[in-house]
């Protein structure tokens, strides 16, 4: 029988795997936001699990809202991505150490 | 083992492989493509927990927009793949380990009998014909109708920011102001100039032979 513990710690392991991500991938922007997208996703297993178990909706409108700042954030991080590689050529992190106006 | 249990561990298998592609994959698109896969296999796990509306909003709203908007990116930028690949297994012993111990330490917290997650009970089965959507709408639109709105003005501040950070103004491009256009005036394209009528000269040889012919 499935507990709530079997959907937390798969969500322990998700969060985990971003991170070793976020640590691996540190010079490329782009994989460095899909690590983020994957540790919001780890989040709201959390807040689902607990929703189920809890008997409790309010979980899943946490999630609703996760979402949405979620997609809000991806696009102006892409946006700002693509700004920084027309003006750089680059999207390595290294290459980002000047912050001039 | 149920058939929940078997449906749990096969999708958390595909979910915990595609994650660990997502990041460790060559290829961008093919990282992109992996965190599809990832996704999909969440909203499945999200079925399981009978969160119907968000399983499908998962496949909507990422997998849909804003995968397609990651895939997008990164088919149009060029990136050299190679530099950015420098020393990438430089930091795994450090990173493995890092993410070992957080694990280890989730696991051990929520299987301790002090955390007495055992007592959570899976929520009673809910009738069939109840509706996860009609639930979410009804706390959306009532209790938190407020934060609904502020989520939707946030939207809308992602979209005019995205739009102008990206905008911008080509030097080569060639285009007419329009207002420019509706300002014209007959004075300025046209101009009536009086010539004053000159008689041809007779005389000469050839202008006489093109008025015989």
């Amino acid at each position: 029988m499935l507990s709530l513990t079997h959907f937390l710690v798969l969500a322990g392991i998700l969060f985990a795997i971003s991170v070793l991500g976020i640590f691996l991938n540190r010079k490329n922007l782009i994989i460095l936001l899909m690590a983020i997208e994957l540790m919001l996703l780890a989040v709201n297993y959390n807040f689902i699990a607990f929703s189920h178990y809890l008997s409790d909706t309010a979980g899943q409108i946490f999630v609703f809202f996760i979402l949405t700042v979620a997609a809000a954030e991806s696009a102006i991080g892409l946006a700002i991505l693509v700004v920084l590689f027309r003006k750089l050529d680059s999207i390595n992190v290294e290459d980002l150490g000047s912050l001039k106006g | 083992m149920s058939f929940q249990a078997v449906v749990f561990y096969v999708l958390s298998l595909i979910l915990i492989v595609a994650a660990f592609r997502v990041v460790t994959a060559k290829n961008p698109v093919h990282a992109a493509l992996y965190l599809v896969l990832a996704f999909f296999t969440a909203s499945g796990h999200w079925l399981l927990l009978q969160a119907e509306f968000l399983a499908i909003a998962l496949v909507l709203v990422y997998v849909g927009a804003v995968m397609v908007l990651f895939l997008f990116v990164v088919m149009m930028l060029d990136i050299n793949i190679e530099k950015l690949r420098e020393g990438f297994w430089q930091n795994f012993p450090l990173a493995g380990t890092v993410a070992l111990v957080m694990v280890a330490e989730m696991v051990l917290i929520l299987s301790s009998p002090e955390a007495n997650l055992a007592g959570f009970k899976a929520g009673a089965a809910v009738a069939a014909d109840a509706s996860n959507v009609r639930e979410l709408g009804r706390q959306l639109y009532t209790v938190y109708l407020l934060p609904f709105e502020a989520a939707a003005v946030v939207l809308l501040v992602a979209m005019v920011a995205a739009i102008g950070i990206t905008m911008r103004k080509r030097a080569d491009s060639k285009y007419i102001n329009p207002a420019e256009q509706v300002r014209v005036r007959r004075n300025d394209r046209v101009r009536v100039v009086q010539v004053q009528a000159v008689k041809p000269e007779a005389d000469t040889a050839s202008d006489t032979n093109e008025q015989q012919a």
